[in-house]
């Protein structure tokens, strides 16, 4: 038998190391991606495709009533989750990687302190806040009243809700920004710092002038993670606000539209994998073309800086 | 070397799995359900079962309720799943039924059908066919769950109608008890809420005529109905917008509160949670003395025949069983509900009390009739109802959506 040449046999070994992990990212990623595309074709008939309707399911989420409005409303709530977020988490993250850049004294214990409620999953930390917001026994109104402040229903005011998840988020996950920011900060320079120190550069103009534009590749990573996150929201209105995104509707987002749209809920039993598909296949369209082209500009900042 | 034992692992694990999907032994009947906390009723029941019909046994299995339906449709679709199946009623029947997975009963394969009532056999059918796929098991009934201690300590009658609803509010209140444990934080609780409270203000005769396309939830009578739930913001807990169903629950059983609105399924759970509650269940108030009241109704599972079983004959065996008094009355004893046969007598006297109220009650509408497609009666009801109570939105605005909503698929609503 003739000896099978080396080349061959490598290639072999590579197939064979990579395929475990190709089986499984077709089977539970493509796969999965590839069927709501098509599933988004067709009417159902129980949990099975029934007829293929074209763009029909398309048209019914975007501009058919009631199924529009609701999906332009999670889109709203999902554009004011991602702007607070940015501004509010990311700017508060920014300004912790300043303080810990400096090194003071406790820099350590502190730079501990918020990355900790990170490693925690979205679910507990839902959970937790869910009570601290409770209107007969939690936290935050039992604080208010001692200093004689009656707190509303947080999770129940229609106008308070978005916005106490939203904090939610933040608190929960600000030490992840913060520590992308602080990585970059501390790739610049030495030298550059002190130079813009002895030129009597005050901590404002460090910030404003000098490192915000050096970290240029961090921002890159936060805003496009933050943007991702933020559309396909879920776990943290699922647990505070429930599937339907009570009160009234008042917290609901695109992935809980989606989650009810294909699953039904509590109330109702009713699955719509054609709606749901649909609804799924324009996130998917919307998040990667958008990040795509964000990404383009965001890199091409960075180049320039 | 690797490769060899990797093979020899991976048949392996294939061999298991197929193991597991292997159909039934002869005799063995497969029950599928999505309650898991009532194995051991279940289990005490189809031994008596297999008592009466020897040679034939019956496995329970049990799946998380919140993925039942898509592991029940999974399986059926692959022509697999249990023998006898545990159903959802109304639309959550329809979802699962019209791909043709259950077996059509009638009289000629289950004549105890006739055990059952009219209403109970139509939760079961779909609408396309009007054949009955399952049969029921229990119907709900909501009302008002009292706790009797607490109004007589507080020296309150239970209230008969709406004024002494609302001066038993003011009093409850003035002795630091909350008079209506309900938030309004959880939507599939609102709906329920305003179904309660609204029903003896629209009386049969508003359903008769609605559903014959007559009037709509836009009508006068609707409104004004949903109009009354207003007046109750004063007896529900301080910030029932976030109070949700969790914490109602532990302001009843604990003694806080003096009325819960909710379902007869709320019984039993309460008596767990506190032996202690002295509980009763009424109607709700009557719009005025001497005017008639209405506990609100609907059956919620049955159980079905699997269309593609290899057992059939067992399994409809074991169906017809299930439609006859032997397992009806014991397992209505036992599970703590109100079975959907007729002339079953209630173990528990609280129960047989709501049995009796049964007779008058009137249905669960936004479920019993409009839970068929999107967006669903209980969907528009519960999403108004919040927002109403939350002061965005007015009962018109509430009563106005629930019309449109239901007529993008009903059709007496489309004009």
């Amino acid at each position: 038998m003739p000896r099978r040449p080396r080349r061959w046999r490598r290639g072999m070994w590579i197939a064979f190391l990579l395929a475990p992990g190709l089986a499984v990212m077709t089977l539970f990623v493509a796969a999965p991606l590839l069927s709501s595309f098509r599933y988004a074709f067709f009417t159902f008939k129980g949990v099975l495709p029934d007829a293929f309707i074209g763009l029909a399911n398309f048209q019914d989420v975007l501009f058919e009533a009631p199924f529009a409005a609701q999906t332009w409303r999670a889109l709203w709530h999902n554009c004011v989750v991602f702007a607070s977020l940015m501004l509010a988490q990311n700017g508060l993250a920014y300004l912790i990687a300043f303080a810990l850049l400096k090194t003071l004294p406790g820099h350590r214990i502190h730079q501990t302190i918020v990355f900790l409620p990170v490693v925690l999953s979205a679910v507990i930390v839902g959970f937790l806040w869910k009570l601290f917001l409770h209107p007969l026994f939690g936290l935050v109104n039992a604080a208010l009243a001692l200093a004689g402040i009656h707190g509303p229903p947080w999770l129940g005011n229609e106008s308070t809700a978005l916005g106490s998840i939203i904090f939610t988020n933040a608190w929960h996950w600000v030490g992840f920004p913060a520590l992308i920011f602080l990585a970059g900060m501390q790739r610049i320079s030495k030298e550059t710092l002190e130079a813009a120190r002895i030129d009597g550069a005050t901590d404002r103009v460090l910030m404003t002038s000098i490192i915000w534009p050096l970290v240029a590749p961090s921002t890159t990573i936060v805003a496009t993670l933050t943007f991702i996150g933020s559309f396909n929201w879920f776990e943290l209105p699922y647990v505070m606000a429930g599937a339907i995104g009570s009160p009234g509707g008042a917290t609901d987002v695109l992935g809980l539209l989606f989650y009810r749209t294909a699953f039904g809920t509590a109330s109702s039993g009713l699955q719509d994998f054609g709606h749901g598909s649909a609804l799924a296949v324009l996130m998917f369209l919307f998040i990667a073309t958008t990040s795509g082209i964000g990404l383009h500009f965001l890199r091409r900042r960075e180049i320039e800086a | 070397m690797i490769g060899k034992h990797f093979g020899r692992r991976a048949l392996a694990a294939l061999m298991m799995a197929g193991s597991l999907g292997a159909a039934a032994q002869a005799g063995e009947v497969t029950f599928w359900t999505w309650r898991q906390e009532d194995k051991a009723v279940y289990q005490d029941l189809f031994a008596e079962f297999t008592k009466a019909n020897p040679g034939i046994t019956v496995k329970f299995e049990a799946f998380p309720n919140e993925n039942y339906n898509t592991i029940v449709t999974t399986a059926l679709a692959g022509g697999k799943g249990g023998d006898v199946l545990h159903a959802r009623a109304y639309g959550g029947l329809e979802a699962m039924a019209k791909s043709g997975y259950y077996l059509p009963l009638d009289k000629s394969n289950v004549p105890e059908l006739a055990n059952l009532p009219d209403d109970a056999n139509a939760s079961e059918s779909l609408r396309a066919d009007g054949k009955v796929y399952a049969v029921s098991l229990a119907g709900q009934t909501l009302g008002l769950i009292v706790n009797k201690d607490i109004f007589a300590t507080a020296g309150v009658a239970v209230p008969g109608t709406w004024a002494e609803l609302l001066s038993a509010c003011t009093a409850l209140k003035a002795k630091g008890i909350t008079p209506i444990a309900n938030g309004t934080a959880t939507p599939w609780m609102d709906a329920i809420f305003a179904t309660v409270f609204t029903n003896p203000f629209l009386g049969p005769d508003w359903v008769k005529d609605m559903l014959a396309g007559k009037t709509t939830f836009s009508d006068a009578k609707f409104t004004g109905a949903l109009a009354k739930l207003l007046e109750l913001k004063p007896c529900l807990p301080d910030g029932f917008t976030g109070v949700d169903y969790a914490t109602s629950q532990q302001l009843f059983s604990a003694g806080r509160a003096a009325i819960f609105v909710g379902g007869s399924f709320e019984i039993a759970p309460f008596k767990r949670g506190n032996p202690k509650l002295n509980l009763d269940f009424v109607p709700p108030p009557a719009p005025a003395a001497g005017q008639p009241t209405y506990v609100s109704r609907f059956f919620d599972s049955g159980f079905a025949v699997n269309a593609k079983s290899p057992n059939q004959a067992d399994a409809i065996k074991l169906v017809r069983w299930m439609a006859t008094k032997s397992f009806a009355e014991p397992a209505a004893a036992k599970l703590g509900n109100i079975s959907s046969l007729k002339d079953v007598a209630a173990a528990d006297p609280l129960l047989g009390k709501i049995a009796k109220l049964n007779e008058t009650a009137m249905p669960y509408i936004g479920l019993v009739y409009f839970r068929y497609e999107a967006p669903t009666g209980t969907d528009l009801l519960q999403d108004g109802v919040q927002k109403m109570m939350g002061g965005t939105e007015q009962p018109e605005g509430v009563a106005k959506a629930i019309t449109a909503g239901l007529a993008k698929w009903y059709k007496p609503f489309q004009k």
